[in-house]
């Protein structure tokens, strides 16, 4: 646990000093929100339909810079020997990258959700339910992204295929995190409860499988 | 008394190339070894194995009494490593690079300092971001992060290099000190002339094994410490 605070302290200095988050990711993000309302503007039948989905799109997009920038990090200058040489447990520091993972994707959001609300006139009539969906389909992006920024920090091409691996991987999030806003915001009835079970699930398999699989993707780095 | 170092046959391979191919070497606690040889020899992959993050493909290999084929996880925190790499976060500041490492091997915030101090790392860069320093103070920055973790097998990969004449001098007092407390020192350098004065023994790495050097140097015949 204090080495998984530590690892997460370190990562979130890091990109307050960085600024690569607030300074490239989130306005990549807006500006991709803004396209959007741009180019579905003359239709807003059309937009209002998948706003949902869109949203969940860029949050991937956004989660594929942000972790690539995370592992990155430690590919640089040795730093993946360093962290197997201080000894600390693999399922820590994988533990300590998906927490700071988290933290920064459940901001970008946030500010995503603002821009929603403003550009595409989005209503979330169910606040709880949208928190709850965010939180628990950010914990599986962080949980599948750490292990996969891990493996494609070792590769020489590892920024380009780290999309093409991770993407497929998070589609089963993509739609219940889809389907449980469209809930959330009114636009679907029932409950939105089995899509934050659902993503739970696959949130719980991810960070199991990752906390895992970090030990030897560590030692391949 | 048990070596610190224990190496038998020991072959190390990097893809299909057989970077170590069957060293012999054993180093007493508290020795200096220099490993001197040409570019390519299999120093850098010999220092490695023995920091245990190299893997040995065969042979024996026991270093602090861990033996490296089994688990060799099990040694890293013991060692200290100094790379051509720095190990060092670009974006994060002298202090915070210091502390964390220091931390993150279960040394205190208190040690990091006193580390820093040795290296006599001014205070003025203590809250300079990494990317602001000169590579000769990352240099002494990436040595106060090794010391602070206490190590009891020093690994150095060129431990002069990229250092001017006073940080070379506060590195070579390190090691002696290092070793006067019963840490064990193995060394790579190709600046044979200083660290020749250092080391009690030295060793020739030829393509990808060791051979005694006959002449003992700088410290002359003197045999070693333990």
């Amino acid at each position: 646990m204090r080495e998984a605070a530590l690892v997460m302290r370190k990562d979130l200095r890091l990109e307050w000093r960085s600024k690569v988050g607030i300074g490239q990711v989130l306005p990549f993000s807006l500006l991709v929100v803004l396209l959007f309302a741009f180019a579905l503007d003359p239709d807003r039948g059309v937009l209002d339909k998948v706003t949902s989905g869109l949203f969940w799109v860029v949050v991937l997009f956004s989660s594929v810079l942000t972790i690539e920038r995370s592992f990155s990090v430690e590919a640089s200058d040795g730093i993946f020997d360093a962290l197997r040489l201080s000894g600390m447990a693999p399922a820590s520091i994988y533990a300590g990258k998906v927490a700071a993972l988290v933290v920064q994707l459940v901001a970008v959001e946030a500010v995503l959700a603002v821009a929603v609300a403003v550009f595409y006139d989005t209503t979330f009539h169910m606040p709880l339910l949208t928190v709850a969906v965010a939180v628990v389909a950010t914990l599986g992006i962080a949980g599948a992204g750490a292990s996969y920024g891990a493996l494609a920090a070792r590769l020489r091409s590892g920024s380009t295929l780290l999309p093409l691996l991770l993407l497929p991987l998070l589609a089963p999030v993509l739609i219940s995190a889809t389907r449980g806003f469209e809930v959330a915001s009114g636009r679907e009835a029932g409950p939105g409860w089995p899509w934050i079970a659902l993503l739970g699930i696959f949130a719980v398999v991810y960070l199991a499988l990752g906390a895992l699989l970090f030990r030897p993707l560590l030692e391949d780095a | 008394m048990q070596p610190a170092v224990h190496l038998r046959a020991a072959v190390a391979l990097l893809g299909r190339f057989p970077a170590l191919a069957g060293v012999d070497l054993d180093v007493s606690p508290g020795e200096i070894v220099l490993l001197r040889g040409p570019n390519g020899a299999g120093k850098t992959t010999l220092l490695r194995v023995c920091a245990g993050l190299a893997p040995v493909s065969s042979g024996e290999a026991v270093v602090l009494g861990v033996d490296l084929l089994r688990d060799r996880a099990a040694v890293r925190r013991r060692v200290g490593l100094l790379g051509h790499a720095t190990f060092l976060y670009e974006d994060l500041t002298v202090s915070e690079n210091v502390d964390f490492w220091a931390r993150a091997s279960g040394a205190s915030l208190n040690d990091g300092r006193l580390a820093l101090d040795r290296l006599e790392v001014a205070g003025r860069l203590h809250d300079l971001p990494v990317h602001a320093l000169s590579s000769g103070q990352r240099r002494r920055v990436s040595f106060a992060a090794m010391v602070a973790r206490r190590p009891e097998l020093w690994l150095l990969d060129e431990p002069h290099a990229g250092l001017d004449p006073s940080g070379r001098d506060i590195v070579d007092g390190l090691v002696r000190e290092a070793a006067a407390v019963g840490a064990t020192v193995l060394f790579a350098s190709h600046e044979l002339d200083r660290a020749d004065g250092v080391a009690d023994r030295t060793v020739e790495v030829v393509g990808g094994t060791v051979v005694p050097v006959e002449v003992a140097a700088g410290a002359g015949s003197e045999p070693p410490r333990a």
